[in-house]
């Protein structure tokens, strides 16, 4: 069907006759986050599955969204990435490094460490793996190899370094004591406690992964960045044709992708009162997991990172109510199936809004 | 006449021992379509490259609004006011008509970290602009990809003279379409043509090419076969130039044989 008629007279803004009302449904179809409403069915599912072991009260929603704060806090620059084409396969890896980096440099000269006070320590580790991030966007942009290729030799290449570094300068692959360097107190304020509301107990970093949230949404949605994230996922050269910095944008992005690794590995370290090598294992395919169920196009071009924050939801409450009403072992099966079938609805949903 | 605002003098280029284009020379007027023709292979794709920057000739001189121009990217193009429409990624289906629109010269307002896109003012300017053009646009939201080619290629052309662009170069944008979507671009070409802007139409198909061009350049195998201004060639001959008159006639023997032959 056509959707543009060609006139001798210029178009009329208002009122136009060949605009149909389209239902509450189909405009909803047109939305990337659909595929996550499949949240609010597997919400009932498990309440009424695990009903009398109170999934729904204030102290599950804390246990649900404290798992999945630190998850959702890299699912956000995921998302931005893979909309704009591109795979970061080290982001759990940059957990670990980033942790371990700020622990080798607080830990007392005594066991191997630098000995540095806390705010130093953030700033340096942080530059640190920022300068992972800008090693992978190199390379990709560099080589023009796929990224998928690229950041899974960053994956074993971090997490080597992370098991590596600290075992032959401290002998340990797990770093303690955060709370004994000076000026932990402030700090924990704002990255490690816990808020205390309605008699349960919500980690801060809610706070963040929500704020990061709607500031990544409103850079996705309302700036001109976004704008390219979006080019550049749906056609790299096109983009690259009407002068959108495609290669600068990439290197940002797993930039940011980083930065997120940190955030989550810094409040981890605060919340747990250290670092391990092997923190963050397996988050770089939940992180996908989740920005996938989230609407997120694996061929780019196309997402949100609403639906990222609401299948990384998703992918906690499964977790939960797998932990307080059914068996563990059924964990993976379950999140393996709906991985699947967010990926075949969505390619429905996406098929339907660009056919019409 | 008036001078030409855009003149290639003996340009060649070569990709190893390959001679992709040797000694072409053309140029073009504002506010005039000059069409340039030749069969695949015959080195047009490689003439656009250096035309809109993304190749550097190796040879000859590149003279624009009268002063020698070097380029290193596209976008040193697209600042000088020469836009390349390709017909392949004239667009990105899965985005909506006005973020395509304005696709790496997004207009913002604000300032410092909340300059933003301004949205409200794309969409009307999308809208607007188009209309200009003489296409009726329902619904600025709607993904690119549910327009058809020729409404793409238009929306393309719209973008480009929009963003300022004194010279159009259209890289086949007729090719794949169907005679009345044909006919809905070449409209768009006489459109940009009044409005003052020249036009480089790239084609391999004479009967498109012969309605909107002012002067017709046919390339073979990298070099200017022909150069013709409207008055100075028919339609006839020009057809048989493209498809190069000798082969067609050894070729329709050779088939008129086969024909009496009864097939193989």
């Amino acid at each position: 069907m056509s959707s543009l008629a060609v006139n001798t007279q210029p178009a009329q803004a208002a009122a136009d006759e060949r605009i149909r009302e389209v239902g509450v449904l189909s405009r909803l179809m047109a939305r990337p986050e659909l595929g996550a409403l499949v949240a609010v069915v597997v919400w009932l599912f498990f309440a009424v599955v695990a009903a009398d072991n109170n999934f729904i009260s204030w102290a599950t929603t804390a246990a649900i969204l404290n798992r999945a704060a630190p998850l959702g806090i890299l699912a956000i620059a995921v998302a931005l990435l893979m909309i704009a084409g591109e795979f970061d396969l080290s982001i759990g890896s940059l957990v670990g490094f980033g942790g371990m980096a700020i622990m080798m440099l607080v830990t007392p000269v005594e066991p191997g460490g630098f000995g540095w006070t806390i705010l130093p320590a953030i700033g340096v580790a942080l530059l640190i793996t920022l300068a992972t991030g800008f090693f992978n966007g190199v390379l990709v942009v560099t080589t023009k190899l796929p990224s998928f290729i690229i950041t899974l030799g960053s994956l074993f290449i971090f997490r080597g370094l992370a098991v590596a570094v600290p075992r032959s300068a401290t002998n340990r692959t797990q770093l303690g004591g955060l709370d004994e360097v000076s000026s932990y107190g402030p700090m924990d304020a704002i990255l490690g406690t816990k808020l205390e509301l309605f008699g349960a107990r919500f980690d801060v970093a809610i706070v963040w992964w929500i704020g990061l949230t709607i500031v990544a949404t409103w850079v996705l949605m309302r700036t001109r960045v976004g704008n390219w994230i979006f080019g550049v996922g749906g056609d790299n050269v096109a983009a690259r044709n009407v002068g959108v910095p495609v290669n600068r944008l990439k290197i940002a992005l797993f930039m940011t992708t980083a930065f997120t690794a940190f955030l989550s590995a810094l409040i981890q370290a605060f919340q747990f009162n250290g670092a391990d090598s092997l923190r963050g294992s397996l988050k770089e395919f939940e992180a996908i997991i989740a920005v996938v169920i989230g609407g997120t196009l694996l061929t780019g071009g196309y997402g949100s990172v609403i639906g990222a924050l609401l299948g990384t939801l998703i992918f906690a409450m499964v977790q939960q109510g797998i932990m307080t009403g059914v068996d563990g072992d059924w964990f993976k099966v379950f999140v393996g199936g709906i991985l699947v079938a967010a990926v075949i609805f969505n390619n429905f949903v996406r098929q339907q809004a660009t056919k019409r | 006449m008036s001078e030409p605002i855009l003149e290639v003098q003996n340009i060649s280029k070569f990709f190893g021992s390959v001679i992709a284009l040797k000694d072409v020379s053309m140029f073009l007027r504002a506010g005039e379509v000059t069409c340039l023709l030749g069969d695949n292979g015959a080195g047009k794709s490689t003439l656009i490259k250096v035309l809109s920057g993304v190749h550097k000739p190796d040879e000859g001189v590149y003279r624009y609004q009268g002063s020698e121009v070097s380029f290193s990217s596209p976008r040193d193009t697209l600042d000088l006011g020469i836009a390349t429409v390709y017909h392949d990624l004239a667009m990105i289906p899965l985005m909506s008509i006005w973020r395509n629109f304005f696709l790496g010269s997004e207009p913002t307002v604000g300032w410092g970290p909340f300059r933003r896109f301004d949205v409200d003012f794309a969409k009307r300017t999308t809208r607007e602009e188009l209309g200009k053009m003489g296409i009726d646009i329902r619904d600025p939201d709607q993904p690119v990809g549910t327009l058809s080619g020729g409404e793409r290629q238009s929306v393309a052309i719209a973008r480009a003279v929009y963003f300022g662009a004194k010279v159009l170069i259209l890289d086949e944008p007729t090719a794949a379409l169907g005679v009345k979507q044909a006919g809905v671009v070449l409209r768009y070409i006489v459109q940009a043509k009044q409005r003052g802007i020249g036009v480089i139409f790239i084609t391999h198909n004479p009967h498109h090419a012969y309605p909107v061009g002012d002067h017709f350049v046919i390339l073979r195998r990298g070099q200017i076969y022909g150069d013709f201004t409207k008055d100075e060639i028919p339609l006839e001959q020009l057809v048989q130039m493209m498809a190069g008159g000798a082969d067609l006639e050894v070729l329709s023997h050779e088939l008129e044989k086969a024909a009496e032959g009864g097939g193989p």
